[in-house]
């Protein structure tokens, strides 16, 4: 997760979000999949991968870099813990998936709207007006 | 965002649409009775499975592996009028059961619907982002 000196760490947010919404949408889409287990991304186990100081994986050209690799992603993608467990096997509750679908493009926008902010601030140093 | 979100909604919509065939194609054959309880029409239901995708195994979308029939057993009703009655007067009708079938069919449709508004929402993020430092 390199911090970038203008956006920081917003531009992966976005790519975190984005995974999380590709996750949410795949348990929403199946939702009616006999047997399919919902899953979701843990956050604390991706902070604590991000920050290792022995992130020297392929891509992070400093320390205090942090990376979004797939590996970490992968292992931080659990099975959600079912409320109202189904007899065909399936754990998708579309109430908490669409909630968290939410708040995960809330959090989205929210970084894009920190982006958008930043770049405003950078038209006008250039433009000087 | 990726065009990811959409493939993944875009096969539970037409996952769900398959559905819906099948709830519509019961519904307007619940009737049709036949002589021949093996020559009936019998309820027919998609099976779901998720897509295994080795390239990205966090998202998957859905697809229909099959369509089965149902291994109800006919309904015998007595009428010996019919012309299709058989030599004892009764005729078989389809194992389809209406109730389920309604059910089925708002279950469909609500997840239909959950997976277009995913559709709506990605399609905003992406414009918004489209639009960045306009």
């Amino acid at each position: 997760m390199a911090t970038d000196p203008l956006f920081g760490i917003h531009a992966d947010a976005l790519q975190l979000q984005r995974r999380r919404m590709e996750l949410l949408a795949a348990n929403i889409a199946n939702a009616d999949t006999p047997g399919y287990k919902a899953r979701d991304l843990d956050f604390q186990k991706l902070l604590a991968a991000a920050q290792q100081p022995a992130a020297t994986a392929a891509g992070v050209t400093q320390p205090g870099h942090m990376s979004l690799d797939d590996a970490s992603l992968k292992s931080a993608t659990v099975y959600r813990v079912s409320m109202q467990p189904s007899v065909d096997g399936n754990t998708v509750d579309a109430q908490v998936e669409q909630s968290q679908f939410a708040q995960s493009a809330l959090q989205y926008q929210a970084s894009l709207s920190f982006i958008d902010g930043r770049l405003r601030s950078l038209i006008t140093a250039i433009t000087g007006q | 965002m990726s065009m990811k979100i959409f493939d993944i909604a875009g096969s539970a919509l037409s996952a769900q649409s398959v559905r819906l065939n099948t709830v519509a194609s019961n519904l307007a054959n619940a009737d049709s009775v036949s002589g021949d309880p093996n020559a009936v029409y019998k309820a027919r239901m998609p099976v779901f499975q998720a897509i295994a995708d080795a390239q990205n195994p966090a998202g998957s979308g859905v697809q229909v592996r099959g369509v089965v029939e149902s291994q109800a057993e006919a309904q015998k009703r007595y009428e010996p009028g019919n012309p299709l009655s058989d030599k004892d007067g009764y005729v078989y009708a389809p194992n389809v059961n209406i109730v389920e079938e309604m059910v089925n069919m708002i279950s469909a449709s609500r997840s239909y619907q959950s997976s277009v508004e995913v559709m709506n929402t990605a399609k905003d993020m992406a414009m918004r982002t489209l639009n960045l430092g306009k």
